[in-house]
């Protein structure tokens, strides 16, 4: 098995090309089987988010795998980045979110009265969809995380094997101490992917990570994003079915629906290995969603 | 939704109709900037012209006088206005700062008392500052015993400027994007990491600026300082927060009361060495808004 450090050095040839977007919508593609979902990182049971008093997303039950990418995708106003932030309580921030229900990760209550969000984010970091570099050098971006969570000493070796790990040693070995806004757009995605394992988490949510980007610096990401899962859960919610279909070992399928009082909620629909929700979907609203016909 | 716009032939002329009122606005526009341009320049030059004869050392090397103005000076006043200026900043910028801190980032804003809050250092940075003037009297002078002296002085011209720090470093810190503080919460920062290492730092610009366009405010002010014991005839500079003390406001206010026309050419001097130090104020907040800015 080649390891992270391995592909860095020697990328794989033609894999940018190979991937290159810009399949045909209707989405051929070569699936390899997910391993199935013997031991959760999460264990999402009937899980609902409130805003005040208006409910989002409604009664989700779902159990993500270890060192598996999923993908969360669905039409704008499902809710699938709403969920996505409950998985390190980064809705804690909006004021008057609230989240009902059960999220267990590796088997303890992500909601429960001891946690310490500073602490779960420690462990579940997040890139989010523009990327957002600190106004720092490029290094002190991959230095800020473990430098907030104490570390010190080493962390010019720190800086250089994440930044290797992520794939963007070479572009960057020689301007670490230019400004991180400097690069470019896919760049400094690349850096955020980086500057979140820098702190080694053991997943990596990520939400729409490539939709501000070019196809070349979206299949960039799309390679790291492979070759991180060997070592991390990815959570990824995508706007761009191909993506889901190209990265993801399951998939989720959200919807917006409208409950009888006229509210518009989240709900989550089919939730699969990808080959299968993509190839022959359980649901008529799934198939109509990845045929196209809406969303 | 179609059919709202008339149709038009297909060969018409790209000549467009005349638009009168747009040179008009432009018009308008540009005479109000040269109405406030003409009016500085009128009252820099007057000042200058007037006062050009008396700007040499003898006004920051001597002291005021009020029987001889070929040897009077503003030693005292100057120094008094610089000391003034630099307790009040010492005073209102980290109140000021932490205040702003709080309402941003901790205050829930859907509470009545934060409300109640902010809306009052809204109506507070509007209040006469004469009014100040009386509640230093009353409340630091008087009530704390502090007297009428240069930490009277200061604290009072710090409660006249703290509502304008505070609204301008609210202002800078709601200007650092959302993201930032996200990305470094999503890090298991916590927020008061995320404040201090992200957050102030991105908002420094701005708060500088603030602060001092606000402290050049404060550098003016002649009212509350009459209250608070400037007006005496000071020929001594300040050497203790419990020294009497005068600043320049007061002193070209003095001499224009003067009878003898030496001693308005005297006052066009200090009101010259006034704006000098609030240009060197104003080019310090300029220098450190380029310095520090940031771009997202």
């Amino acid at each position: 098995m080649t390891t992270t450090r391995d592909f860095v050095n020697n990328p794989p040839s033609g894999q940018v090309g190979q991937r290159a977007p810009g399949l045909p919508t209707s989405v051929k593609q070569e699936f390899h089987d997910a391993p199935d979902l013997i031991d959760p990182i999460f264990e999402v049971d009937a899980v609902s988010v409130f805003y005040g008093d208006y409910e989002a997303v409604r009664g989700v039950d779902m159990k993500i795998g270890q060192k598996q990418i999923t993908a969360l995708i669905g039409p704008s106003g499902c809710g699938k980045s709403t969920l996505l932030r409950c998985f390190n309580r980064m809705n804690d921030l909006i004021p008057g979110t609230r989240v009902g229900g059960k999220i267990s990760f590796r088997g303890e209550d992500l909601y429960g009265p001891d946690v310490d969000p500073i602490e779960v984010r420690r462990r579940i970091g997040m890139v989010f969809q523009k990327p957002n570099p600190f106004p720092k050098s490029i290094y002190d971006n991959i230095a800020y995380g473990p430098r907030v969570n104490g570390v010190r000493k080493g962390l010019d070796d720190l800086v250089e094997e994440t930044l290797r790990q992520a794939a963007l040693w070479d572009e960057v070995k020689d301007k670490l101490k230019q400004n991180a806004l400097s690069l470019s757009g896919g760049q400094q995605q690349r850096l955020c992917i980086a500057r979140t394992i820098a702190i080694r988490p053991e997943v990596i949510l990520m939400d729409e990570p490539c939709s501000a980007l070019d196809p070349i610096a979206t299949a960039k990401i799309e390679d790291l994003m492979q070759h991180l899962a060997r070592s991390y859960t990815i959570v990824i919610v995508t706007h761009n079915m191909q993506q889901a279909a190209r990265v993801s070992d399951r998939t989720a399928f959200l919807t917006a629906e409208v409950d009888p009082a006229g509210v518009r909620y989240g709900k989550l629909i089919e939730y699969d290995q990808t080959s299968k929700l993509f190839t022959t979907p359980a649901d008529e609203r799934t198939e109509a969603y990845i045929t196209g016909r809406f969303g | 939704m179609t059919a709202t716009l008339p149709r038009r032939r297909t060969g018409s002329p790209l000549r467009g109709r005349s638009r009168p009122l747009e040179p008009v606005f432009r018009g308008l526009l540009l005479a109000s900037l040269v109405i406030a341009v003409i009016f500085l320049v009128v009252l820099l030059s007057y000042v200058l012209i007037e006062g050009w004869g008396r700007l040499d050392s003898r006004l920051w090397e001597n002291f005021p006088s009020k029987l001889y103005p070929e040897r009077a000076g503003a030693q005292s006043a100057i120094v008094g206005t610089l000391y003034v200026i630099g307790l009040t900043a010492v005073f209102c910028v980290p109140v000021g700062v932490m205040t702003a801190i709080y309402l941003e980032e901790y205050a829930d804003g859907e509470r009545w008392y934060n409300r109640m809050i902010e809306l009052n250092v809204q109506n507070l940075a509007g209040v006469p500052s004469i009014v100040y003037g009386i509640l230093g009297l009353g409340i630091i002078a008087r009530g704390l015993g502090v007297g009428r002296t240069l930490l009277a002085a200061a604290l009072t011209l710090s409660l006249l400027v703290l509502p304008v720090v505070i609204i301008s470093a609210r202002e800078a810190i709601r200007a650092v994007p959302g993201s930032i503080r996200q990305a470094s919460l999503a890090l298991g920062a916590t927020l008061w990491q995320t404040i201090a290492r992200q957050v102030l730092p991105a908002a420094v610009p701005g708060i500088a600026t603030g602060t001092i366009l606000a402290l050049s405010r404060a550098i003016g002010e002649a009212a509350p300082l009459l209250l608070l014991g400037a007006v005496t005839h000071i020929t001594f500079n300040p050497e203790s927060l419990t020294d009497a003390y005068t600043v320049l406001p007061i002193q070209i206010f003095n001499w224009i009361k003067q009878p003898e026309a030496e001693f308005h050419v005297l006052a066009s001097a200090a009101i010259v060495i006034l704006l000098f130090i609030l240009l060197a104020m104003n080019s310090v907040a300029i220098w450190l808004r380029n310095r520090y800015q940031r771009r997202w």
